[in-house]
Formats: structure tokens, C-alpha cells, sequence
């Protein structure tokens, strides 16, 4: 029966050719639209990861309050056991520590002394230890201009804006000048060996990379970073993920180093008390914590603001605390927003493509009223005319969709790997998100089968609309229809 | 009997004398105990960190506002950077960078190796009678000593501090506390000067502490005055270039 309703559909092209072709293109825009629309958000939210927050990050809270200060007085010690516990906890993300730090670059003449100056914000990353992955996320051989990669500590990468600015070749000596972690003064030489252009619009504009080895050295932070930055081990950003191991981080082992620091603390202040040398040793180590239950309790590191310059400033503002991406300044709303966003134009656009193929069943299926007419003359009853209807528009649809569908995904698959360029949009817009020049569709596993929604499911629901009018009409009605 | 009652007429005597000191005089006497042609400090510098305190060892030459040398001694990572201040710039040698690099102007209100004192305030050394007119707000108490409260406001522009409120101590002539505020009114930072001592005939602070009020959760910064010779010969040679790197 298939078999027959196929060689049918071959052999009259007028029943399907148009329809196919309606199907393919369909289906083929379906599959792009959402693909290119997953891929673009998912560069949006790479982009930020990649530059600016990971897909979770670990600071401490006193950085978090002031970040945008760059605040390296505020950053983490011991970051080596940190990271390890850190795989430890959650082995299906990789860690990296970082420095970011702000400064002047200084280029000498000649005779030593400064030529130019421009303020740089700088970045110091993992690039060099074994288990780093920082080259393949950062993806800097694809936007190197010149020169060539770290290969030392002292080396550095300076945004092709900012070599201009400086006017600085490759193999120049800069020098860096900034602040210690303890606000100290500091200066020190880096050699360009390359300049890079991100395409990610100004986010660049006065970026300088550094090995975390160098930063360490420039900015006096052995073992420290500003932040250990969490990407998912496939580079895909699953917000429910990171908002889960955020919550998980920060109520078991934040907390518990907050109520460590916090018995350290009380444990100096009573050591001053006099008397202390009387008490034994057990009861000292009870004291403590009684003194930070008490505190917590009264909730003064709560509400620590109020206490002004009488409080003492909680030891537990060190503490390591997670950050999700979507934590960032207006991230949140933008991840929320984009979702809902994202799933309203695909909605949107899926029944509009619906009620179009619909409609292509139901004209289908009208146009033919009169053959049915002559088929029921000739003996085939209702039901069989209706049944090898629908077998027919299934198989259509079905055809068009897997055509539409290696279409759609060959289409985007193309765009994801070479993207669409918007790089003068891009450069006109505020520098404030990290927004990449090039966009890229994604190529995800629903895009094998969205496409069967519209494709097969409404050209079948229309021709099943129209083929219920054979049941209202008479055999005589559809003749007439026939010889008109 | 006969010497106390001299003691008590001088001393009488001296407080009318200091009680009817119009504002003028007084900046006069301030200017008297703060000021010098030429200083020479060796002194240290306790930064209050939030994790660490830090103390930094120096020693500064200094000729009115124009010109200032300043040789780190301590700790290992600051000693040997040299700071040298001719005029509205400022140069800077550190040893492990071998550079001489220039600081642009703006940075001389900047905070000196993440202290609460700016370049400035380290750095400048000009008569108060020259850059600001000063009002008596009143008398008052404090540590236990009379103390007058005197507002400047300033009469040359670019200062770092167009307005102060100062609490002058009625003996010593000097400012025991000083509130510093930007031209909008905000206040910027607060001084304290301690240990006042007679040197070279004049009242001195050996401690000053400055807290920078935007700074939140500053805890101050010390700058102790080890040594302090006034008006001593500089010679010229003290504020070139070339010295930075010697």
C-alpha cells in the first residue's frame, strides 16, 4: 500500500513537488532559526566566561563586594589546595586560577625613559601548567595577529588596539606598572612576543595577557589569584548546573572555612584577655567558638555595617564564596531574559511554520476533492480514501523534513564553523558586555528532530482537516466537483 | 611664694597673649613650627592593610613644593626605588626594572605605595600662609588641651585640599587634627599629628596619621618621623635625573 501511494506521489509531480519543496524549505529554516539563535546566545554567554566570569567562579567575599576596584589586597591565598579540593568537590568542571589587575604599560626610548603610556587592564592566566586548557578556550592562535604565542614567564600578549595606541613591535620591552597585592608599588618588564584581536567589539581595547607565573612575579602574589575561574568540562554553559554547584559550594565549604576564620579570630582576640594563660587548654579551645556562636547569634558579622567604627571586620570576609555566571552584574536578567526570549521566537516562529504547512494539507487535500469523487465511485470506501490521504501526506512530510532537517543542520553547521561576521554593529556598541564580533549557530541534538514537529506532524493534521469533508459530502456532491 | 606668683602672672600672661592671636598670627606660628626652606626626613611609613601591616623605611629631601627625592630603604621589594619630584612630575627608579618612568601629574594625589598619603602629602612642603585665608571657628577641648578650630579656605587654585578644618593646639601652634575636603565639600581625609617634640627650637610632630575617609574599611596609615633636619643645604645635584639611577 505505501509502496503504491509512493510510486504515486513520484510519477504525478503535481501532488509532490510543491509540497515537498514548501516542507524542505520550511523545515530547513526551522532547524537554522533555533540553531542560530542557541549558537549566538551560547557565544554571547562563552564570550563572558571566557573573559570575564567562568561558568562559576571562586573569590572571596571581600573581592566580591569590590571587583570592579580590581582588588587584589582582597585576593585568595593558597589557591593550589583551593583548586584541588575544588576537583576534588566537582571533577566535571576544569579550574583555573587568574590575576586580573589594572595599570599603566610604559614604553622606554632609547635612553630607558618613558615614551608612551596607556592605562591596560591585564590579565594573568594558567596558560603553562599541564592540566590548563586556558590556549584552547581562549582560542588565541585563531586571533593572533602577530608574533607568537607565551613561551615565557615574561612574556606578554597585548591587544592589536593597544599596540597601535603604543605604537609597540613585537619583541619590544614594556613595563608594567601597578600594585602589589599589598598596594605596594610595583614595576615590572614584559616582552611582546604577539598582539591579538578577540573580535569581541572594545572589550580588548586595552587588554594585555600575561602567564599567571608572570603576574605572580610582577604583582608579589605567590600562590594567590583574584579569582579561580570553573568551566563545564564540554564548554557548554548549563546554568541550572552552575547555579546548583554554586549553592552546594558556598553553603558546605564557604561556611565552614567563614566559621574556621571566624574561631581563628576569637582565639587571638580572647589570647589578649588577661587571665588567659590560667584557663587549660580544653577550656581554650571551647572558647572560640562560644564567642563566634555568640556573634552569629547576635548577628553582628551580619549586620556588621551598623556597628560602624566600633566592630571589629569579619575574618570571614576572606572566605572562598562561588559565583555562578549568571550572578554577574545584569547577567542574571540577561540569561533569564534571553531564555524566555529565545523560547518565545522559537515558539512564534514554529507556529507560523505550522499553520503554513497546515494550510499546504488542507489546499491539498481540497484540490483533490474530485478524484476522491471518482474514487469512491469506483468502490473504494471513505475510510480507505481518508487513510491513504494521511499515508500520503506522511510520507511527504516525512521525506521533506529529513531532507529539511540535513539541510537546516548542514546550513548550521556551516555557521558554526565559520559564524556570521557584525564586527562594525559590534564596535559601535557599549563595551560594558563582552559581545562577540563573529556569531555562530550551534548544532544541538534537538535540532534533529524539532523540525518534525512542523514538518510531518502539521502537513498530516491539515490533510486529516480537509479529509473530513469527504465524510460530509455526498458521492454525487464530489462528482460535481469532478466535472467542474 | 614670689616665684609662683611670676610663674602664674607669665603664664597668665601667655594665654591672653595666645587667646587674642588673630587668624593670620596663627597661621603665621603654624608656619613657623611646620615649615623649612629645606627637610630632611628619614622616616617610616605603617600601612594598615586589611590582612597585614606593612612598614616602609625612607628618606625624603625635600625643597618647598617643587622639589622632592625620596629613597626607599625598607622593605627588601621597595629598597633602592627612587622617586624624584620636579614640579608637577614625577619619576620613578625601581632596580628591577631599570627604568626611569614618568608619572603623569594626576598622580601625585595618587596614594603612595598603598598608603593613605598621597605624593603630596609626603611630598610638599609650602607655607599655609601662602595658599589658604583662615577663619577661628571657635575654642575647644581636646585630649584635655585648649585647642582653637580654624577653617581654611583656599586662596590659590589646584590644591588637593581647597578647604581644612584644623584644631590648633593654643601651646604648641600647631595642628593637632585636621579634616582635609575636596572643593565639593566632600571630606577627603583626616590627620592627626603626635609626639609633638621641640626640634631645632620649633614644636614637631614626630607622628603623623592620615586616614583616607573614601578608602572604606581604611584603618590609617602612620608616618613616623625617625629624623627631621630643617633648612639644610640640598645640593642641586639631589633632584636630577641622573641620581635615580645611582
Amino acid at each position: 500500500m505505501i509502496k503504491f501511494l509512493a510510486k504515486g506521489l513520484i510519477r504525478d509531480r503535481s501532488r509532490s513537488f510543491f509540497p515537498l519543496l514548501t516542507i524542505v524549505i520550511t523545515v530547513t529554516l526551522v532547524i537554522f532559526v533555533i540553531g542560530f539563535m542557541e549558537g549566538a546566545m551560547n557565544n554571547f554567554l562563552q564570550s563572558t566566561a571566557v573573559i570575564s566570569s567562568g561558568h562559576v567562579k571562586v573569590i572571596t567575599k571581600a573581592y566580591k563586594k569590590e571587583s570592579n576596584q580590581l582588588p587584589n589586597d582582597l585576593a585568595l591565598f593558597e589557591t593550589e589546595k583551593t583548586i584541588q579540593n575544588l576537583y576534588d568537590m566537582y571533577p566535571n568542571y576544569f579550574w583555573s586560577p587568574r590575576i586580573t589587575f589594572g595599570g599603566l604599560l610604559d614604553v622606554p626610548d632609547k635612553n630607558g625613559e618613558t615614551k608612551e603610556q596607556a592605562p591596560v587592564f591585564g590579565i594573568g592566566i594558567d596558560f603553562f601548567s599541564e592540566k590548563s586548557r586556558q590556549t584552547e578556550i581562549w582560542e588565541l592562535e585563531k586571533y593572533l595577529i602577530n608574533g607568537h604565542l607565551l613561551k615565557n614567564r615574561d612574556d606578554a600578549l597585548i591587544s592589536s588596539k593597544l599596540a597601535e595606541q603604543l605604537n609597540v613591535d613585537i619583541g619590544s620591552a614594556i613595563t608594567l606598572i601597578s600594585s602589589t597585592m599589598d598596594n605596594a608599588f610595583a614595576t615590572y618588564n614584559f616582552n611582546v612576543t604577539g598582539t591579538f584581536d578577540l573580535n569581541k567589539g572594545q572589550a580588548d581595547k586595552q587588554m594585555m595577557l600575561v602567564d599567571i607565573s608572570g603576574a605572580r612575579q610582577a604583582l608579589d602574589m605567590t600562590d594567590a589569584a583574584s579569582e579561580i575561574f570553573g568551566y563545564h568540562n564540554s564548554l557548554y554553559y548549563d546554568d541550572e548546573e552552575a547555579v546548583r554547584i554554586r549553592s552546594n559550594f558556598n553553603l558546605t565549604y564557604s561556611d565552614s572555612i567563614a566559621q574556621m576564620l571566624r574561631n581563628e579570630e576569637s582565639y587571638d582576640a580572647l589570647s589578649y584577655m588577661s587571665g588567659w594563660n590560667k584557663i587549660s587548654n580544653t577550656v581554650k579551645k571551647k572558647l572560640p567558638k562560644q564567642r563566634t556562636n555568640a556573634l552569629s547569634d547576635n548577628q553582628m558579622y551580619d549586620n556588621i555595617d551598623e556597628w560602624d567604627d566600633f566592630s571589629v571586620e569579619d575574618p570571614a570576609i576572606f572566605t572562598p564564596t562561588m559565583i555562578a555566571l549568571r550572578d554577574g552584574s545584569q547577567l542574571a536578567n540577561m540569561v533569564d531574559f534571553s531564555n524566555v526570549a529565545m523560547g518565545v521566537m522559537a515558539g512564534i516562529f514554529l507556529v507560523i511554520v505550522m499553520i503554513v504547512l497546515w494550510n499546504l494539507g488542507l489546499m491539498s487535500g481540497l484540490r483533490r476533492y474530485g478524484e476522491f469523487g471518482l474514487r469512491l465511485a469506483i468502490g473504494e470506501s471513505k475510510g480507505q480514501v481518508y487513510r491513504s490521504m494521511i499515508i500520503e501526506a506522511l510520507l511527504i512530510g516525512f521525506v521533506g523534513t529529513l531532507l529539511g532537517t540535513l539541510l537546516g543542520v548542514s546550513l548550521t553547521y556551516y555557521v558554526q564553523e565559520f559564524g556570521i561576521d557584525y564586527s562594525e554593529a559590534i564596535n559601535q556598541m557599549s563595551s560594558e558586555m563582552v559581545l562577540p564580533n563573529v556569531f555562530y549557530a550551534k548544532v544541538t541534538s534537538e535540532l534533529y528532530y524539532i523540525g518534525f514537529i512542523p514538518g510531518v506532524l502539521a502537513t498530516a493534521l491539515g490533510t486529516m482537516l480537509a479529509g473530513l469533508a469527504i465524510y460530509k459530502r455526498e458521492m454525487s456532491q464530489l462528482f460535481k466537483e469532478l466535472e467542474a | 611664694m614670689k616665684n609662683y606668683l611670676i610663674l602664674f602672672f607669665l603664664s597668665s600672661f601667655s594665654f591672653t597673649q595666645s587667646d587674642h592671636m588673630s587668624a593670620d598670627d596663627i597661621m603665621k606660628e603654624i608656619d613657623k613650627n611646620l615649615n623649612a626652606e629645606s627637610r630632611i626626613i628619614t622616616s617610616e611609613m605603617v600601612v594598615k592593610g586589611r590582612r597585614s601591616n606593612r612598614t616602609i623605611k625612607s628618606k625624603n629631601w625635600i625643597v618647598g613644593t617643587e622639589l622632592a627625592f625620596i629613597e626607599y630603604l625598607s622593605p627588601p621589594r621597595e629598597s633602592g626605588t627612587k622617586m624624584l619630584k620636579i614640579g608637577e612630575k614625577l619619576y620613578t627608579y625601581s632596580p628591577q626594572t631599570d627604568r626611569v618612568i614618568q608619572i603623569s601629574g594626576h598622580m601625585l594625589r595618587q596614594s603612595v605605595m598603598g598608603s593613605d598619603m598621597s605624593y603630596n602629602d609626603m611630598m610638599e612642603d609650602r607655607p599655609m600662609e601662602e595658599l589658604y585665608s583662615a577663619t577661628i571657628e571657635g575654642s575647644t577641648i581636646l585630649d584635655g588641651r585648649e585647642h582653637w578650630v580654624m577653617v581654611l579656605n583656599a586662596k590659590v587654585k589646584g590644591l588637593s585640599y581647597p578647604k581644612r578644618r584644623s584644631w590648633v593646639d593654643k601651646e604648641y601652634l600647631l595642628p593637632k587634627k585636621e579634616e582635609l575636603y575636596a572643593k565639593s565639600g566632600k571630606l577627603l581625609k583626616t590627620a592627626s599629628l603626635k609626639g609633638i617634640k621641640k626640634i631645632d627650637g620649633r614644636w614637631f610632630p614626630s607622628k603623623f596619621v592620615y586616614k583616607d575617609e573614601l578608602k572604606r574599611n581604611s584603618k590609617g596609615t602612620e608616618w613616623i618621623i625617625d629624623n627631621i633636619q630643617f633648612n639644610k643645604k640640598i645640593p642641586d645635584s639631589r633632584f636630577s635625573k641622573a641620581l635615580l639611577r645611582k
